[in-house]
């Protein structure tokens, strides 16, 4: 069973369609006790940092998300990806979940923003299970952008510059574009996630 | 680098896809989530639906079509006409729409642009503009699917959407629309220049050339149509050879 965060921060509906897809039961859930049965968790979100790290706190699920992180797959897709980094700047500097280490800026370009569309994937090497997204478009949506150390980006895209597209540290995995709107590629991406993070210590039910 | 999207439009009538310039000649073409489906498939990177549903059991069906969309399509669509309200964006947002657009209602009353990008954020507001040249030499907007006059200034209009909030522009204009002789490119180009958001372009082709003079002849992030895919006279995948053939950045899917 994957849980799928629900904290009221944008529409989770494909979200939950794509890991169906898959074969995998979802359940859309705020309670502790749901998330603690899980075998992975799905951190969704779209909106401003600020007002999610408020949500995340009144539902009371800030410290059992951060404890979660160490115990099975953890996946933040796009401003949930965003939540997982110490810091946010986007409504005012606020402290994110702190899973990984890095900021969350808004984007320096003259390019167009939010950046919106299609863009290619630049993996980083040193994640062989991602190597074969090379090239591949996927779409972003995004105006703030995650800056943190080189080791945890698994794949960057070019926009003006290079832009933190997937990262990794231990359970915790990170996507900044919308797979469950990236097709094909998108859904082989969450299927690498499942498949890479299922390893057997979290089968603690 | 971010690659120039292709669109195809789906007019929505009543819960099924229809086909016609003109409402008197309305023709069925299908059923809206089964062509999204295949738009996806066949390379479509975003969908446009645009419900022209004269009654409120057709406004009704549109959100299960939103709905059933967003369980079965994997490419982020926008879901537009006859959105008036708040109330309206929520409840197709909530359906499972990626963004909303919005036309005659956001020029009636330019605050629903500020009152949405606020509450769901600019990615998620489209702000469509009917467009036409008039002895003036100016661009006017034009609401009522093209047919009334604003004596809004095309430009002036692109300016104030994006300081309300809107996150994309979806340009029509309604000189080449149905025309298919191009995209009207010195109002693509005009409102592109003017504005800092993504703009679509819409109205006028008839071949996949078009796209490729759009893309080459203006700084346009996407493109927009409906007849030629419809009608099977080009599929995606042609568009999209063309456009790479000529040196424009597209998402290549499956063989080319």
């Amino acid at each position: 069973m994957i849980a799928i965060v629900d904290y009221g921060m944008g529409n989770v509906a494909s979200v939950s369609t794509a890991f169906q897809r898959l074969g995998y039961d979802v359940i859309l859930t705020d309670q502790q006790e749901e998330l603690k049965k899980a075998s992975h968790i799905v951190l969704p979100g779209v909106g401003s940092f600020q007002a999610a790290v408020d949500e995340i706190t009144d539902r009371g699920l800030r410290d059992i998300l951060i404890e979660l992180a160490t115990e099975k797959p953890f996946l933040g897709i796009c401003l949930g990806m965003q939540l997982l980094f110490s810091t946010g700047y986007e409504g005012g500097e606020t402290t994110g979940l702190n899973l990984i280490p890095g900021k969350v800026k808004k984007m320096n370009t003259d390019f167009l923003l939010p950046h919106i569309g299609w863009n290619a994937l630049n993996i980083n090497h040193a994640f062989p299970s991602y190597q074969r997204f090379q090239g591949d478009h996927v779409y972003f949506v995004h105006s703030y952008a995650v800056e943190t150390d080189l080791r945890y980006v698994v794949a960057t895209t070019d926009y003006d510059k290079d832009v933190t597209a997937i990262v990794k540290k231990g359970n915790v995995t990170g996507i900044q574009f919308h797979p469950e709107k990236s097709g094909d590629i998108g859904m082989d991406i969450l299927k690498t996630f499942l498949q890479e993070d299922s390893h057997d210590n979290y089968s603690s039910n | 680098m971010i690659v120039k999207r292709i669109i195809p439009c789906l007019d929505v009538k009543e819960g099924k896809v229809v086909k016609g310039t003109n409402f008197v000649s309305l023709r069925e073409l299908g059923d809206p989530v089964e062509m999204a489906a295949n738009y996806s498939k066949e390379g479509a990177d975003e969908l446009i639906f645009l419900d022209i549903s004269a009654t409120n059991e057709g406004r009704n069906t549109m959100v299960d079509i939103v709905k059933n969309t967003a369980r079965n399509v994997f490419v982020p669509f926008t879901v537009g006409g006859g959105v008036r309200t708040i109330d309206d964006v929520t409840q197709l947002l909530k359906a499972g729409a990626d963004k909303v657009g919005m036309n005659s209602a956001a020029v009636a009353n330019p605050n629903l642009i500020k009152e949405a990008s606020l509450r769901f954020g600019s990615q998620c507001v489209v702000v469509a503009i009917d467009a036409k040249k008039f002895p003036d030499g100016k661009w006017h907007v034009m609401t009522h699917g093209g047919s009334k006059d604003t004596g809004m200034d095309a430009i002036e209009w692109a300016k104030t959407a994006e300081e309300l909030g809107a996150g994309e522009l979806l340009l029509t204009s309604v000189d080449t629309d149905g025309v298919k002789d191009g995209f009207d490119l010195p109002l693509t180009k005009a409102i592109v220049e003017t504005v800092r958001i993504p703009v679509i372009a819409s109205g006028g082709s008839g071949s996949p050339d078009h796209f490729a003079e759009v893309f080459a002849e203006t700084d346009v992030s996407a493109a927009l149509a409906a007849s030629i895919f419809h009608e099977n006279t080009y599929s995606i995948k042609e568009v999209k050879e063309t456009c790479a053939k000529k040196g424009v950045d597209v998402r290549e899917i499956g063989l080319f």
